[in-house]
């Protein structure tokens, strides 16, 4: 009676899985910062896609270079290269020369990710060491770039002047310095950090302003944020403690010195800081992994952001915000482990 | 289902946990139906925990069918019957289901017996002892798929006593019908074996727990409970791991069941549905367990069914009964999904506590590749113990006893609903084993030491 077949396989329980891998967690995310570079391309033009482009290239190239050697195409297939060149080329300001960003990608990834021992080892996030690196190096490009929109207050939203447009800052050949043309601007918080300007809510709402490619248009950050909680990708504790901590701080100073602290509500949906808790505070890699402590991490960098913007010297402080919080969370894991059942 | 009976109550259930697909549906309506009577039947000695059974019979012997043919081999431990009327052919090695060799009884059936049971009187209840004794005499475990034996659980160890009877009606695992088929067509056993078991426990009130995917279940069961004041139906949330004894008495009851405890040491009891049938049929028919219902199913069967099958059929002649498809199968797992186990011989028998057989034409988890744990956290909020099984992965592979033992390991129970959810598909449940054995050996060291 041994007509066994000779394919049954052995393996232990549980034999069947809920389906969501990590590739399929990645590719959901790129999609959902798809419709933000396609935002930012709208704003900026061409210019966008370009550098956004060469950040990828400059991750994927690195990961390809460092990692293949295990296995083919190896670790470039899990979509962790591509998602954190596109971070990256959305934080940056659109008027950076292109060989920075490439340079960028290649630190976000080479000292960011794979220095560490690779995927899931890395302690800060990769997109934004990347950028406190070109921070660092060239502060001037990193401050000075910033695009103004192709589009004035009045002008329509369906309009292509301008769209093929590359400014010659983009262009700037490796090592030069980059000079700012007549496209420059000053972003929202800069306005109301150094002249006491805040910008119209609803622009900034909309998009429609100076600043990194990624962070401009809120309204967008949070249809995209909103997607991912449903899709069930990112943990929706860490976002919302992060802006409703921005919220009640924000708020708090705002009573106590209205001259120095803009309104909560420009506070939110100014800088990065949509972007960061959207992108940022739910890569899983660099934040807590308990519940628990990705509200006290999101606590933490609310008060981090709104205290730097209001007494620091940097207007575009959330990447400092997070990479500090990064750095706290291996602490906040350990106190914040669950009680187990019956103890 | 009746559309017009009542909404039911408000399912209560514990936290964490997991949704598998259901998969039930392949044999939800399918009543059950006796297996045939086949050749040859293999009864292993050792069939659950405890010490093996000593064999009473030898080769050669005629066997009547519901004879004994084992008696127990210690407190901890059951008599076996014959499940056929028949001939004992060998006392050898065969292959268990748990992918030894173990020693077996050889039952070559007689094929022209009319395999009637022999008809018994049934029990005088009263006596609390003679009941115990009777249960185990009987042959009867847990039939949910751990094969506890349940006259153990008859006696409430000096000191504690028992206030809450809880039946286990929840069947958690996907795909498993046999439980529901059960309490569907033998409502009366079920509330009938409840009554006994409370008697004997001398407990106040009784529950049974059943999952809201088994409403029709529910129904029957709250109209034969209704005329008794101590009898709850509880309706609990479709989730797993419902079916486990701790989620079960934490959804019921709204109680935890310390670390390193048993559940009588918070004052409960609690039985399979199944076995509380068959208790209720040892003490009103006097039948041993000689049989039990298996849900056999998957896509490799063209007709997938819950079968009462006798103890001992091999897996083989159940699965060509209901249509095999040797040319799809791929995987062949005795139990659920989610907790049970892969067969490597189709010889292997029917034993006690096998509550199914799932026919798998495809390999979801064992092709997959690991990848690196990125630390999303799924895994911890599956865990219905609290644990954190990507830490206690890392220590696994680590070998290190100590820590293990101090983040809690030893209270996991192997659920796999960290492995179910883990998107790096990480082996979580199989490190979780291999860290147990880790400890296991570690602590065996110190001791030697």
């Amino acid at each position: 009676m041994t007509n066994t077949p000779p394919r049954l396989t052995i393996s232990t329980s549980p034999f069947v899985l809920e389906g969501a891998s990590t590739p399929d967690l990645m590719g959901k995310v790129i999609y959902a910062l798809l419709p933000v570079l396609l935002a930012a391309a709208w704003f900026f033009g061409v210019a966008a896609l370009l550098l956004v482009a060469t950040a990828c290239l400059g991750a994927m190239a690195t990961e390809w270079f460092f990692a293949t050697k295990r296995q083919g195409l190896g670790s470039l297939t899990d979509g962790s290269a591509l998602l954190t060149g596109l971070l990256l080329g959305l934080t940056l300001p659109p008027g950076l020369p292109l060989w920075m960003a490439f340079l960028g990608g290649f630190i976000a990834i080479a000292l960011g990710k794979l220095i560490w021992g690779g995927l899931g080892n890395n302690m800060f996030n990769p997109a934004l060491l990347g950028r406190a690196f070109l921070q660092a190096a060239f502060p001037e490009a990193m401050t000075k770039l910033w695009l103004v929109p192709r589009f004035g207050p009045e002008q329509s939203f369906f309009d292509f002047t301008g769209f093929f447009h590359v400014p010659d800052s983009l262009l700037a050949m490796p090592l030069m310095r980059a000079s700012a043309d007549g496209f420059s601007g000053a972003t929202p918080l800069g306005l109301a950090k150094f002249d006491g300007q805040i910008t119209e809510i609803s622009r900034v709402f909309l998009g429609n302003i100076s600043g990194s490619l990624g962070e401009t248009s809120a309204l967008l950050l949070l249809v995209c944020g909103a997607w991912l909680a449903w899709k069930r990708v990112l943990n929706w504790r860490g976002p919302l403690a992060t802006l409703l901590s921005v919220l009640v701080f924000g708020s708090l100073l705002h009573l106590i010195a209205p001259e120095s602290c803009p309104p909560p509500g420009f506070m939110l949906l100014s800088g990065g800081l949509l972007f960061g808790a959207v992108f940022m505070v739910t890569d899983p890699v660099t934040t807590p992994i308990t519940s628990t402590g990705l509200w006290i991490f999101g606590f933490g960098l609310g008060l981090l952001v709104v205290v730097i913007r209001v007494y620091g010297g940097l207007q575009e402080c959330v990447m400092f915000a997070i990479l500090f919080m990064n750095g706290l969370t291996p602490l906040i894991n350990r106190i914040t482990q669950p009680r187990q059942f019956g103890g | 289902m009746d559309l017009l009976a009542p909404p039911l109550a408000k399912p209560c259930s514990f936290r964490h946990g997991v949704h598998p697909q259901e998969n039930k549906q392949f044999t939800n309506r399918e009543p059950l139906e006796r297996m045939p009577f086949v050749d040859t039947y293999f009864l292993p000695l050792s069939q659950h925990i405890g010490a093996p059974a000593r064999a009473l019979v030898g080769p050669g012997d005629r066997v009547v069918r519901g004879q004994k043919i084992a008696e127990p081999g210690s407190y901890v431990s059951t008599a076996h019957h014959a499940p056929v009327t028949g001939t004992v052919e060998s006392i050898e090695l065969r292959p268990h289901p748990n992918g030894k060799l173990m020693e077996s009884i050889v039952i070559r059936s007689d094929p022209f017996s009319d395999q009637r049971l022999p008809e018994k009187a049934p029990l005088v209840l009263g006596d609390k002892d003679a009941l115990i004794k009777q249960v185990q005499q009987a042959g009867i475990v847990g039939l949910g798929g751990a094969a506890f034996p349940s006259h153990v659980k008859l006696s409430v160890p000096e000191g504690k006593r028992a206030e809450f009877l809880i039946i286990n009606g929840c069947e958690c695992e996907p795909y498993l019908t046999c439980d529901h088929r059960l309490m569907l067509e033998q409502p009366a056993g079920v509330i009938r074996g409840l009554q006994i078991i409370m008697e004997q426990l001398d407990v106040g009130r009784g529950y049974v727990g059943v999952e809201m995917n088994k409403a029709d279940a529910i129904y029957k069961l709250e109209a034969l409970a209704k005329p008794h004041e101590n009898i709850v139906i509880v309706p609990l949330a479709v989730k797993y791991p419902q079916g486990a004894e701790k989620m079960l008495i934490e959804a019921v009851l709204k109680r935890e069941v310390p670390e390193g405890k048993l559940p009588i040491d918070i004052e409960v009891v609690s039985y399979n549905v199944g076995s509380a049938v068959a208790i209720a049929q040892l003490v009103d028919h006097g039948t041993p367990l000689i049989e039990r219902i298996v849900t056999v199913t998957g896509p490799a069967v063209s007709k997938p069914r819950n079968l009462l099958v006798p103890i001992g059929t091999p897996v083989l002649s159940v699965l060509e009964h209901c249509g095999l498809q040797v040319s799809r199968l791929r995987q062949l797992i005795m139990g659920g999904p989610m907790m049970g186990m892969a067969q490597k011989d189709l010889d292997a028998p029917i034993l006690k506590g096998t509550s199914g057989l799932l026919a798998l034409d495809s390999l979801q988890v064992a092709e997959r590749e690991e990848m690196p744990c990125i630390r999303c956290g799924r895994c911890l909020d599956a865990c219905p113990m609290f644990l954190n099984p990507s830490r206690l992965a890392m220590m696994a592979r680590a070998e290190w006893a100590e820590e293990l033992e101090a983040h809690h390991l030893m209270n996991c129970f192997e659920c796999g609903a960290c492995s179910f959810v883990c998107p790096s598909f990480i082996p979580l449940a199989q490190l979780m084993r291999l860290g147990k054995t880790v400890v296991r050996q570690h602590k065996q060291k110190e001791a030697s030491a």
